[in-house]
This record gives structure tokens, C-alpha cells and sequence, in this order.
């Protein structure tokens, strides 16, 4: 992903400019290239397979099957970065990504999927399509690509990679002192 | 100079895994001045390249091979291919173990006088007692400098100890410490104390924590009389027309085959390729696979009652802060029927790296309600219930229809529990959820058992040779020369750890056969 400070805001349109404050959380606008771009965040991803929007939608649906309001944007983006590369090598899966994420913007109506501005509604769309296997493909693959990212265990509290910090007989193993 | 034993050799006794059983048998004959040769399935890889990596470290280190799995058993559902957590490397699973190492209670070896006719349940005393396996209990933790026995101190108590502690003294429970674990706890054996890492799982890269992988096979390749091949994956025993096994086909690391000549075979590829293997030896002369008289070859398939309970704080806990497992809690592991069960359970702490938890808190789960208890991580603690499931001849390991590389049937896992199992589950959770909400616990979540780390009973003790594949020695009734050496032996499952059971009975095992080969019976 690239850092695109002052030479992309320029070109941010005023529409792209409401999408963003509408969304809360999901502060993730579409520039005129096609890019996405969250400006709070401070990155920008090349979208290279899917539509920018089907991208965008699957963020967003990665945040709502698992919501952690501390976990920044760029980190479900980075998780579900592999369907966009998937569907730039292979039609079928470009088809089959880009069919699921338009189920979800059919069962949500005006607006689309994204257009939804309460988690609990775009979680009731999500909770009609657990039976399809690509809702269980994403739910699967984000146990591993979005808690399997090293970068996102600080934010738990959880400090990976002990040995070559000689373990922790020195580091707070026994250090709770409130009971 | 390591030994390296002609294929046609047959005068060694070829061993089929390096774990727990196939680990301390090898080394021990080896010590007796018997020729021993190990076929490992699985790589070398030494302690010093272990990785402090949940994922990556089941990359390197798990089973992976295909099975196949039914039943109404969860983990059927949740992991169809992934019956069991269990070791493909050399030393199998005492590679990645906890590390605890309890002895079985005295009336865990005779549960059917003891807890009487269950429905369903095909429940049989051991052919041995606790008075007889004492003195091997005792060698084994000495081996394996198990902490709490032979003047070794136990381990400090982490942070998940100090919780368990304090909910535990709530509760009124007499006996809660820090266990009785083949960890070293001072530095002994040449080998390094424990530095409280938090992977142990992963494998002990400081080498302080019991494994066969640095401590029995060096050993035992020191003397001139153990040769370990890993990367050989035994397909098949062989034997003559009089049923005497003669040697095995195993395919090498370049998937060629090749043939080693055995005087005496032992199996110890842990409780589903064990009996898989027995079933795909079957010949014309064992129709039904080798040493299967009684049919009981796979069946009786146990995996210990478990479940975990994981709670959240208010304040920080940091829980994977030290040995994975920390503490045990023994006051429930009687036989107390007035519980609603027989037998009992041991409480013993657990941690899981985030990544861990994330994949086995609550599998499929997801929302908020998953969410939220993720972000509870620093201040979660954790148990794990380790507890007697009841053997039924239906819980079974059988030959599926699905093929490995070499053609050869994979093994199917089919597992229900037994009512009592439920029960007893039930109530641990119910323990689980009160010990640690007495200390404060604002939101508990009982979890559902993992793909089983204990896997046991396939290839049963029996006094008599129609009830089970081995007798007192884990030699088979059926064929003299053929020995089963991993907790496939195990008549019933108890409530402890299965790891120093298992050791032991290598231990005396080894005295057995290199008794019978001296004078000449086998």
C-alpha cells in the first residue's frame, strides 16, 4: 500500500468527501482513479481486480463479521487484499467475489450493502447469507489474515515472539499484583 | 558413531515413531545393548529451530496428513480433517506437550469393578495395577525430571496461576499448585530451566521442557545401538506364513519404497496410525488386519472429557505470560459419583496466543459477541478440563475411503460422547465459571473441545485376548513378536495427562522385551 498525502487530496472530489463522514469507521472513499483511500488512516490501496466499490464493500464486511473498534481499517484491508489479487489472475474467482458482494447489496436495496449507516442492519444482511460458502470462506480466512498479523497484536495486548527476549521470567511473568 | 543398520538386518527391533512411547522404548533397549532401529514419519527438526509462531509452528511441526472424521462429536464439524492436535516430527508429540506428567489414580486401573455396568460404555480393568507400575512411575520422573518428585521444586506460579489460585481458595479446593511438570524447574540433565516463554506448545527452545527429540534419542544414539530414519513413513507390517512379523514396507523422503527387515516391530505412531496401521496389514492369513482376533483394533477410541473455560477481568491478566500450562487444581479428579458422573477431571491452566484463540474460542462464531471477547485478550484467564471419557466401542478409528499419496486408506475418527462424558463436561464448566467469577470474572465462556491433543484406547489392554489387541506388556495376544508402544494401549483414559503413563510403560516394556529376546522366546 502507498502513503498518498497531499497530492491525493487534492484531486478528492466533493462526493467522495460526504461518502467519507457518513461512514464512521468505514471512512474509506473511492478516488477518481479508483483507488480507495482513507485519508484518517493516512493509506490508499490500488484496487487491481475487483470494482473499487466491491473492495470497498468487503472491508467493510470484514469489519462487521468481526468488529473491533480499535482496530484500525488498513487492518481488515490488508486481510482481504487476497480476494482483489485472486480476482486480477482468475475470472472465475473475480466472478464468484464480485456476485456475493452484489447478493449483499441486492438484500440491502438503495444505497447498496456499504450504503447501510447501522452495523446491526448490515449484520442482519450478513446473517441471511451465512449459509453461502463464500460467507464461510471470508469468515475462515480473516481467523488467520486479519488475528495472524503481527502488527494487530499490540492493540490486544498480546506480545508474540518471546525467546530472544530470554521469555518472560524477567518480563511480568508473575507481575499481577491485584488480588 | 551413530549406528546405521542394514535393511536386511534382521536382528533389530524396528520401532514405528520416536514420541513418548516409540522414544523412551528406543532408548532404554538401547541402553539394554539391543539393536533398535525408529522409523519417524516425520522430519528432524532440532529444538534450536523451533518458532516462537502459533501458526507457523503448526506449519512446521503438526500432523497434517488427511484424515477423515463422523460422529456428532463438534470437531467433526469444526475441523473435518483435523481430528487431532498430534506431532509429525521427530519425537512426535512430546515435542509440543505441556509438559504435565501425572501418575494414574489406583482405581483408574480397574474402572469396571470400580464405577460397575454403564450402558454403552465398554469399561474393563487394566491388566496391570498401580502397585505394579509404581516403580516404573518413579524411573519415568526421574527421567524426565518432573518437578514435585525426586527433591525438585515446582515452577513458579505465572499470572493465569495466580488466578486460578485465588478462585481456587475461594471455592474451598484443598489442592491447587503449580503441577507436577517435566519441566525443569532448576537447571538439570544439562539441560536448561524454564525461562516461562509461553510457547511451549510450540516445541521448548530452551530445552528445559522433557522431550524425546533431546533427551532420549541422543541418548540412546550415544550408545552405538539406535539408528533414527526420519522422513519414513511405515505403510505396512509384514509377515511370514507362520504369523510372525518379519519387517515393514515404509516409503523414504523420496517417496521410494523400501523394506527393513525387523526381528521384533513395536507401534507407537500414536492412537489413530497405530490401529490404521494394524488394518492396512491386513493379508490373507488376517483378513481383518493384524493382531485384530478380538476386533477391538481401533475401537474404544477415548480423547479425555475436555473443554476449556476462559474468563475476562477487569484488569490485566496477561495469561501467555509463562508455561502454557501453569497450575492444576486436582480436588475434582476423584471418583465421586454423587456429582451426576463417574470418574473425575483435572482443572489445569491453559493459555492460547491471540491467533489460537481467535481460531478455537469459539469456533464459526462471529459479531460482537465473538468480538468482544477477543478484546477482553490481556485480560483473560484460562483452564483446561482434562477429564475420564468413557470408552465406547463405537468411538472407533476404522480405514476411510478416502486415500493417502501412496493409495494406501486414511484413518476415520468417529466419535460420540457418552452421556457421562456430557455430565462431567457440564459440571467442569459449571466449576470453571464459579472458580473464576468468585475472583472477579465478568464474562466466562465455556469452549468446546479442541482438536484432541490425547488421543487413546485403540489398540486396548486386555487380561483376556477377547477383549482387547495387547496384554500386561502391550505385546499383541494374537502375534508374539508385535508390540504396541503408545497410548493406543491404554484400557481406559483416567483423568490425568497420558504423557508419563505412557513412559512408563515403555519403560517397562523395554525390560520385558529385552528379557523375552535374551532368553531366546521371541
Amino acid at each position: 500500500m502507498s502513503h498518498h498525502h497531499g497530492h491525493e487530496s487534492a484531486k478528492v472530489s466533493r462526493r467522495v468527501f460526504l461518502q467519507r463522514s457518513a461512514l464512521g469507521a468505514a471512512a474509506i472513499a473511492i478516488t477518481p482513479a479508483g483507488a480507495l483511500l482513507n485519508s484518517s488512516e493516512a493509506w490508499a490501496l490500488d484496487v487491481k481486480g475487483l470494482k473499487p466499490e466491491t473492495m470497498k464493500t468487503l472491508i467493510l464486511v470484514a469489519r462487521d463479521i468481526f468488529p473491533h473498534d480499535k482496530v484500525p481499517d488498513r487492518f481488515y484491508a490488508v486481510a482481504m487484499k487476497s480476494y482483489d489479487e485472486a480476482a486480477a489472475k482468475d475470472p472465475a474467482a473475480k466472478a464468484s467475489t464480485e456476485a456475493f458482494v452484489a447478493a449483499l447489496d441486492g438484500a440491502a436495496g438503495a444505497g447498496g450493502y456499504a450504503g447501510k449507516a447501522w452495523e446491526a442492519e448490515r449484520v442482519a444482511i450478513l446473517r441471511t447469507h451465512e449459509a453461502d460458502p463464500m460467507f464461510g470462506a471470508i469468515r475462515g480466512g480473516l481467523v488467520v489474515s486479519l488475528y495472524n498479523n503481527p502488527d494487530v497484536w499490540p492493540i490486544f495486548g498480546y506480545e508474540g515472539e518471546s525467546y530472544s527476549k530470554g521469555g518472560y521470567l524477567e518480563r511480568g511473568f508473575n507481575d499481577l499484583d491485584w488480588l | 558413531m551413530v549406528a546405521k543398520f542394514d535393511s536386511n538386518d534382521d536382528s533389530v527391533v524396528v520401532i514405528i515413531g520416536s514420541g513418548a512411547g516409540g522414544g523412551t522404548l528406543g532408548n532404554e533397549l538401547a541402553q539394554k545393548g539391543v539393536k533398535v532401529v525408529i522409523l519417524e514419519a516425520g522430519a528432524r527438526t532440532e529444538y534450536t529451530d523451533f518458532i516462537n509462531d502459533e501458526w507457523s509452528s503448526f506449519t512446521q511441526l503438526a500432523w497434517t496428513d488427511m484424515r477423515t472424521t463422523s460422529g456428532s462429536w463438534r470437531v467433526h464439524k469444526d475441523f473435518g480433517n483435523l481430528p487431532a492436535w498430534i506431532v509429525k516430527s521427530v519425537g512426535g508429540s512430546t515435542v509440543h506437550w505441556a509438559g504435565a506428567s501425572l501418575r494414574f489414580q489406583e482405581h483408574e486401573f480397574k474402572t469396571a469393578t470400580t464405577y460397575g455396568h454403564l450402558k454403552g460404555a465398554n469399561l474393563l480393568d487394566w491388566p496391570v495395577t498401580l502397585a505394579e507400575m509404581e516403580p516404573y512411575y518413579a524411573r519415568a520422573e526421574d527421567k524426565m525430571g518432573v518437578t514435585r518428585t525426586n527433591n525438585l521444586p515446582g515452577l513458579p506460579g505465572n499470572n493465569n496461576f495466580k488466578v486460578l489460585k485465588a478462585g481456587a481458595d475461594k471455592l474451598g479446593y484443598k489442592e491447587c499448585h503449580t503441577g507436577r511438570m517435566a519441566i525443569n524447574s532448576v537447571e538439570r540433565d544439562d539441560r536448561n530451566s524454564c525461562h516461562q516463554t509461553g510457547f511451549c506448545f510450540q516445541g521448548c527452545k530452551w530445552g528445559a521442557k522433557w522431550s524425546t527429540l533431546y533427551v532420549e534419542i541422543p541418548k540412546g544414539e550415544k550408545t552405538g545401538n539406535l539408528e533414527v530414519r526420519p522422513d519414513s513413513h511405515v505403510a505396512q507390517i509384514e509377515h511370514d506364513a507362520s504369523g510372525k512379523v518379519t519387517g515393514v514396507v515404509y516409503f523414504d523422503k523420496a517417496g521410494k519404497m523400501q523394506r527393513q527387515k525387523a526381528r521384533i516391530v513395536a507401534v507407537a505412531g500414536n492412537s489413530i496410525e497405530s490401529p490404521r496401521l494394524l488394518l492396512n496389514s491386513a493379508s490373507a492369513k488376517f483378513p481383518d488386519g493384524l493382531a485384530n482376533s478380538s476386533g477391538q483394533v481401533g475401537r474404544n477410541y477415548m480423547r479425555h472429557m475436555t473443554g476449556s473455560v476462559y474468563a475476562v477481568f477487569d484488569k490485566p491478566v496477561h495469561m501467555y505470560r509463562g508455561t502454557t500450562m501453569a497450575g492444576i487444581v486436582r480436588d475434582e479428579a476423584k471418583h465421586d459419583p454423587k456429582r451426576g458422573f463417574v470418574g473425575g477431571y483435572e482443572m489445569e491452566t491453559l493459555s492460547l496466543g491471540l491467533p489460537f484463540m481467535a481460531a478455537f474460542l469459539n469456533p464459526g462464531a462471529w459479531g460482537r459477541e465473538f468480538t468482544t471477547a477477543l478484546d477482553g485478550y490481556s485480560n483473560m484467564a484460562g483452564m483446561w478440563l482434562v477429564g475420564e471419557d468413557m470408552p465406547q466401542e463405537t468411538n472407533r478409528i476404522s480405514l476411510s475411503d478416502a486415500k493417502d499419496k501412496w493409495g494406501l486408506p486414511v484413518a476415520n475418527v468417529h466419535f460420540d460422547d457418552h452421556p457421562n462424558d456430557v455430565a462431567m463436561r457440564n459440571h467442569g464448566y459449571a466449576q470453571g465459571k464459579a472458580l473464576y467469577e468468585a475472583v472477579g470474572a465478568t464474562r466466562v465462556f465455556p469452549t468446546p473441545p479442541y482438536p484432541s491433543t490425547h488421543n487413546l484406547g485403540t489398540n486396548r489392554m486386555s487380561e483376556k485376548p477377547r477383549d482387547g489387541v495387547v496384554n500386561k506388556n502391550g505385546q499383541t495376544h494374537d502375534i508374539a513378536n508385535l508390540f504396541i508402544s503408545d497410548g493406543s494401549q491404554f484400557t481406559t483414559g483416567g483423568a490425568e495427562n497420558p504423557t508419563l503413563t505412557i513412559v512408563s510403560l515403555a519403560i517397562r516394556q523395554a525390560e520385558f522385551i529385552a528379557n523375552q529376546m535374551k532368553a531366546n522366546v521371541i
